[in-house]
């Protein structure tokens, strides 16, 4: 069976169906069940994966698309691709249940009321392109999708948004295109270079030799990923998109699309121009060290929600970043877990945000205050949304900020020490965001600030689940990754870390 | 005598002593999930909860007793935590066991006693929650047989402590002062972060029985790690102990934390919690036995402590925050102890365990009397207290004379025992230490005498009774183990022993000398500090009004200025510069991009048509243009 053409193809046909039924309730109960059926299947797919396999891309597909020039339609996964393809059906049910109001203007401060249809519709086309742009494993397919995946995101910003969405839809698609653009130049060059005739991933690894050419093709890619995650300092299209997007387009922007930027370095800069990445090391640990700490900062400052969620995420995807570049096994395990578990935890941060500015009209923090007293359920799973951002242990986010932590450790003592800082800064930000919107005296009476209904409950109860579990038995989804970085790293041929002792132990035998 | 190897457990109590974690965690879980409907019985479920991971405890600590002493560290392998790095794995061995007895049983006693004090708030069964939380987040920490297990409880206390300090969270400072304990707490926990790190990259493994004293003396011997290192590390891990047990310079959180519920005050800001950093000094011996520089750190951190918190403790008008102070002080006793070595960790867990009993009943006994009083803190307008409320007063007072080291009570012998181990290191840290006991007979006896004996001086509604007995037994127990558990720890050793096979034993053992110079120069200064606080607040008349005071008095009542050198130094900079960063943010890397963007697109004027105007139409040319490229590669490739 052709899993990921079939995982990739049911959303696809679902947009159709949600655009065409008639009345809007059916359409988003359509979009639900589609979510849920892809979710079932990736379900299928994992059970069905063998992380210790030796082939490297399992449930494997390549059928030629434009033959003249090697373009082929080829998907397949590694552990890698399978938990951000996991990710991402898990979130958008979540999301599209979210949002079942999102559309229909009827919330505190929503735009005027648009299309619902073309709403939960336009989720399942994002849905189909964030599958698909984890499963290809042709070079040039990687890049239509990344590209695709813009335009359902550009129209639920720029249509759905909040009150600047225009500007922010524009700058976001500015940016992207501009990374876009100089990704498809190195594409194109890697190409023409390796003169393989052939865009396929697996047979362009090791090819190009080259160490200025590699030098000027990493490049073109890791600034389109490093716009796209974005580090610092392409980062500034994040906070505004962030916070002009309705609240379930921000938690798939910033959960997943953004994870396709560092994916793509780990899995294409890294294994594609190896010699390229290590001669890069240093300037990408720099860059990801400062956004660690300057997303902590400027978060710390803000003074509108969803652009401090924003800024955490810049800081986080500085972890993920520094994370692959320390190219040790642990970091490297920690920077992939890194890029499952924030999409979970900035999610529930996102969407109880969402639950908040749907009932009082406002993203500013100064508005609101004392929730806690009138609605402690919303409160409560805004803490817990909150802990798993400033990676409390016993939440998802601690293994994987560990892990990277103590793998770059390994490698870069001075940068993971400058990175933990981090984890004071962001008990700053978040812990003072809960002080100033939930603790104190109340200021809106309970008909305004209701608790949690029913909907909202599924929302978050299946969120917050996954974040405990992964939190005390990351063990299953590590087992999948590990392999996975393994062949990743091995691929760079750098020394692996060994530590002092061990070291001379094995020297003595 | 080293250490003992850790071996597999041999069945029985200890391998099911994951349940001593699991039944609180059980408890929280319960509680916090379902709500509403547990509110009627959900305060017995806490209880319940917690005495049985006591029944476990003392189980555990029986089949311990009963083994050899080279099987008494038996390690627990549970699951595989984070592959390759760490194991969820318990350690059962005398130095855990002591803490989950002291852990379970102080905690078991303070959650009776809260059905009691807690009994009025509507908030009562979330409250229980949290402290259930806490009990398995406290045992995880103490019970963890490697350094990433321990970090998990570290930071689950951590939490729980959040939770309850801002237990009346609409209160806003409760909730600031939740947020300050956690945010310090985090600063701590960035230099226990970074000492496993640097343990790992040194050892390859972050599991105890992998790094025992050989383990480090044979590293520095064969140059794979240096002394620096291992300096490095133990100074790290100090860093950590700092922040959990309000050691300097990390000490300011504990007064605010001071806004919890008292139960909450006694169990983790008074018996356990802070307590965690000594534990954590102590299970590091390793690394500390082979750096003495850090072992020297330690103590100056814990001789300072001692003598601010004293100094604190003299000034505090509010009951609590004046405990808080004595609190302080007194974990600086043990840090200091924590800092002598085999010798020195026996004395500073006995003062830990006797501590937790005589502090708690004193917090206890604060909050029955805070109970009678209408939740008034402020001890002038206490007074004569004695006469209403017998039980509270003669408990409290028992926990009294333990504190100030009357002899042959629990702090006479566990005091004693750290100052004159700090003697024969040192002698000026041992005689600064004599001077904080002197300190300690004047603050303590202050607070007994400006709550219990003189005139009322009552709030006009104050009608004071005595608690329910829900409260007094609890206090009653406590106040037994004042009185009896410091002989029964000290006297032939008693303590010393038990805990050998976990850290190791000196060579020659000390022996009791009541009558040393030390020894009676502590006493005779108790004594002074005690006559002294009688003139000035039994025999004198108290005013309601705090008076103006002198300069020192100033300087203790503003808690020698650690939260003005905090705002100097950390919050105010902060806040600027998070100012600066917002501002650089929008306007310098935001501005340069519009700025080239407008200077791209000709005029800033054509910018602004594109943000506010054409906006569908780019997106649709995108669209269009992606479409051509892929037609056009499509007609080519067919040609």
């Amino acid at each position: 069976m052709p899993w990921l053409s079939t995982l990739i193809a049911v959303p696809v046909l679902g947009a159709v169906g949600v655009s065409l039924v008639k009345s809007d309730k059916l359409a988003k109960q359509l979009a639900l069940a589609v979510s849920l059926v892809v979710l079932v299947l990736t379900g299928a797919l994992a059970y069905l994966f063998e992380p210790a396999s030796k082939e490297r891309f399992q449930f494997a597909e390549v059928y030629e698309w434009i033959p003249r020039f090697g373009v082929h339609y080829g998907v397949g996964v590694d552990g890698i691709a399978l938990v951000l393809i996991a990710l991402s059906a898990v979130l958008v049910p979540i999301v599209i249940l979210a949002s079942w109001h999102d559309a229909d203007g009827t919330g505190a401060a929503a735009p005027p009321k648009r299309s619902v249809k073309t709403y939960f519709a336009l989720l399942l086309v994002l849905e189909a392109m964030m599958i698909g742009v984890f499963a290809a494993t042709d070079v040039f397919l990687f890049y239509v999708f990344f590209e695709a995946m813009l335009i359902p995101m550009y129209f639920m910003i720029g249509s759905y948004g909040g009150a600047q969405r225009s500007y922010a839809a524009v700058k976001f698609l500015l940016y992207s295109l501009f990374g876009g653009l100089l990704m498809l130049v190195a594409v194109i060059a890697l190409y023409v270079i390796a003169d393989k005739g052939t865009f396929m991933f697996p047979e362009l690894i090791g090819v190009i030799q080259d160490p200025t050419t590699q030098k000027w093709l990493f490049a073109g890619f890791f600034i389109a990923f490093a716009v796209k995650a974005p580090l610092w300092p392409f980062h500034t299209w994040l906070p505004d998109a962030a916070a002009q997007a309705p609240a379930g387009a921000a938690v798939l922007l910033v959960g997943v699309l953004d994870k396709v930027g560092t994916y793509g370095m780990l899995r294409f800069c890294l294994e594609l121009f190896p010699d390229a990445s290590k001669f890069f090391t240093p300037l990408v640990i720099v860059l990801a060290v400062v956004g660690i700490v300057y997303g902590a900062i400027v978060a710390i400052g803000q003074t509108d929600m969803k652009r401090l969620i924003a800024y955490t995420s810049i800081s986080h995807f500085g972890f993920i970043a520094l994370g692959v570049f320390a190219m040790t096994k642990d970091a490297g395990a920690g920077a992939t877990l890194y890029m499952v578990n924030h999409g979970f935890s900035t999610g529930a941060l996102f969407l109880v945000a969402g639950f908040l500015i749907y009932r009082r009209g406002s993203s500013q923090i100064a508005d609101y205050g004392g929730v806690q007293k009138v609605a402690p359920l919303l409160a409560g799973t805004f803490l817990i949304a909150g802990l798993s951002g400033l990676s409390l242990p016993g939440l998802s986010t601690f293994v994987s900020e560990f892990m990277v932590l103590i793998g770059t450790f390994e490698r870069y003592p001075v940068a993971a020490i400058i990175a933990t800082s981090g984890v004071v800064l962001a008990a700053v930000y978040i812990l003072w965001m809960y002080q100033r919107t939930m603790t104190g005296p109340s200021k809106e009476p309970a008909h305004v600030m209701p608790d949690l209904n029913w909907r909202e409950i599924w929302v978050m109860g299946p969120l917050i689940a996954v974040i405990i579990a992964m939190g005390f038995f990351p063990k299953p989804v590590l087992d999948v990754i590990n392999p996975a970085v393994d062949k990743t790293i091995s691929s760079v041929h750098i020394e692996p870390f060994t530590p002092a002792v061990a070291e001379k132990k094995g020297a003595g035998q | 005598m080293e250490p003992a190897e850790i071996i597999q457990h041999s069945g029985g109590v200890i391998g099911v002593s994951w349940l001593m974690v699991a039944l609180p965690l059980l408890g929280a879980a319960i509680l916090l999930l379902f709500g509403r409907r547990t509110d009627r019985w959900g305060h017995l479920l806490g209880v319940a909860m917690s005495l049985g991971a006591f029944a476990v405890a003392v189980a555990a600590f029986v089949q311990l007793l009963g083994l050899p002493e080279a099987q008494r560290r038996q390690g627990v392998r549970l699951y595989e935590f984070i592959p390759g790095l760490a194991d969820m794995g318990l350690l059962i061995d005398p130095l855990s066991i002591s803490f989950a007895l002291l852990i379970t049983g102080v905690g078991s006693l303070i959650h009776i006693y809260s059905i009691g004090y807690m009994s009025h708030d509507p908030g009562r069964r979330r409250f229980f929650a949290y402290l259930n939380l806490f009990v398995a987040a406290m045992l995880l920490l103490v019970l963890a047989d490697n350094y990433v297990v321990l970090f998990v409880g570290w930071e689950g206390v951590g939490l729980a402590s959040y939770l309850l300090i801002g237990f009346w969270q609409f209160k806003p400072t409760a909730a600031a002062a939740a947020k300050k304990a956690f945010i310090v707490n985090r600063v701590g926990d960035f230099g226990l972060l970074i000492a496993i790190f640097t343990i790992w990259t040194t050892f390859g493994s972050v599991a105890f029985n992998e790094l025992t004293g050989g383990a480090v003396d044979g590293a520095i011997s064969s140059g794979d790690a240096s002394q620096g290192t291992i300096t490095a590390v133990g100074l790290l891990l100090l860093l950590g102990a700092c922040g959990k047990s309000a050691q300097l310079p990390l000490q300011s959180w504990l007064l605010d934390a001071m806004e919890g519920p008292t139960p909450v005050s006694a169990l983790i800001h008074a018996a356990t919690m802070v307590t965690a950093g000594v534990y954590l000094v102590v299970r590091s011996g390793a690394f500390f036995e082979a750096a003495p520089t850090a072992q020297l750190v330690v103590t100056i951190v814990g001789v300072a402590t001692l003598l601010a918190g004293a100094i604190i403790g003299c000034a505090k008008d509010d009951i609590k925050k004046g405990l808080a102070g004595s609190t302080m002080s007194q974990i600086g006793y043990m840090m200091l102890g924590a800092g002598l070595g085999p010798v020195g960790y026996a004395f500073a867990i006995a003062h830990l365990i006797a501590h937790g009993f005589f502090k708690a009943n004193m917090f206890l006994g604060a909050g029955s009397v805070m109970h009678a009083m209408n939740d008034e803190v402020d001890m002038r307008k206490y007074g004569g207290l004695f006469s209403v409320m017998k039980v509270t007063a003669a408990t409290f007072m028992i926990g009294y004379l333990a504190i100030i080291g009357f002899p042959l009570l629990s702090g006479y012998f566990t005091k004693d025992g750290i100052i004159e181990t700090a003697m024969e290191h040192n002698q000026i840290l041992g005689w600064l230490a004599v001077v904080g006991a002197g300190i300690t007979g004047f603050y303590m006896s202050r607070m007994v005498f400006m709550t219990f004996f003189g005139k009322r001086r009552w709030a006009d509604d104050a009608h004071p009774h005595e608690s329910p007995s829900v409260m007094t037994v609890p206090l009653i127990l406590l106040s037994i183990g004042s009185v009896f558990l410091g002989a029964f720890l000290i006297l032939d050793n008693r303590l010393m022993r038990f805990l050998a096979p976990a850290v190791g034993l000196p060579e020659h053992l000390p022996g009791f000398h009541p009558f040393s110079v030390p020894g009676l120069t502590t006493l005779a200064l108790v004594a002074v500090g005690v006559v002294y606080a009688w003139f000035r607040y039994g025999a004198a008349e108290v005013p309601r009004l705090a008076p103006r005071g002198s300069f020192l008095t100033t300087f203790a009542r503003r808690d020698l200025y650690g939260d003005a050198l905090n705002e100097a130094l950390f919050m105010r900079p902060g806040q600027w510069l998070a100012r600066f960063a917002v501002f650089f943010d929008n306007r310098g890397i935001d501005g340069l991009v519009n700025g080239l963007a407008a200077g791209i697109g000709g005029t800033s004027g054509r910018l602004r048509r594109i943000q506010t105007g054409y906006v569908r139409s780019y997106a649709l040319s995108i669209l269009f243009g992606a479409a051509v490229v892929v037609g056009a590669l499509l007609y080519v490739g067919n040609m």
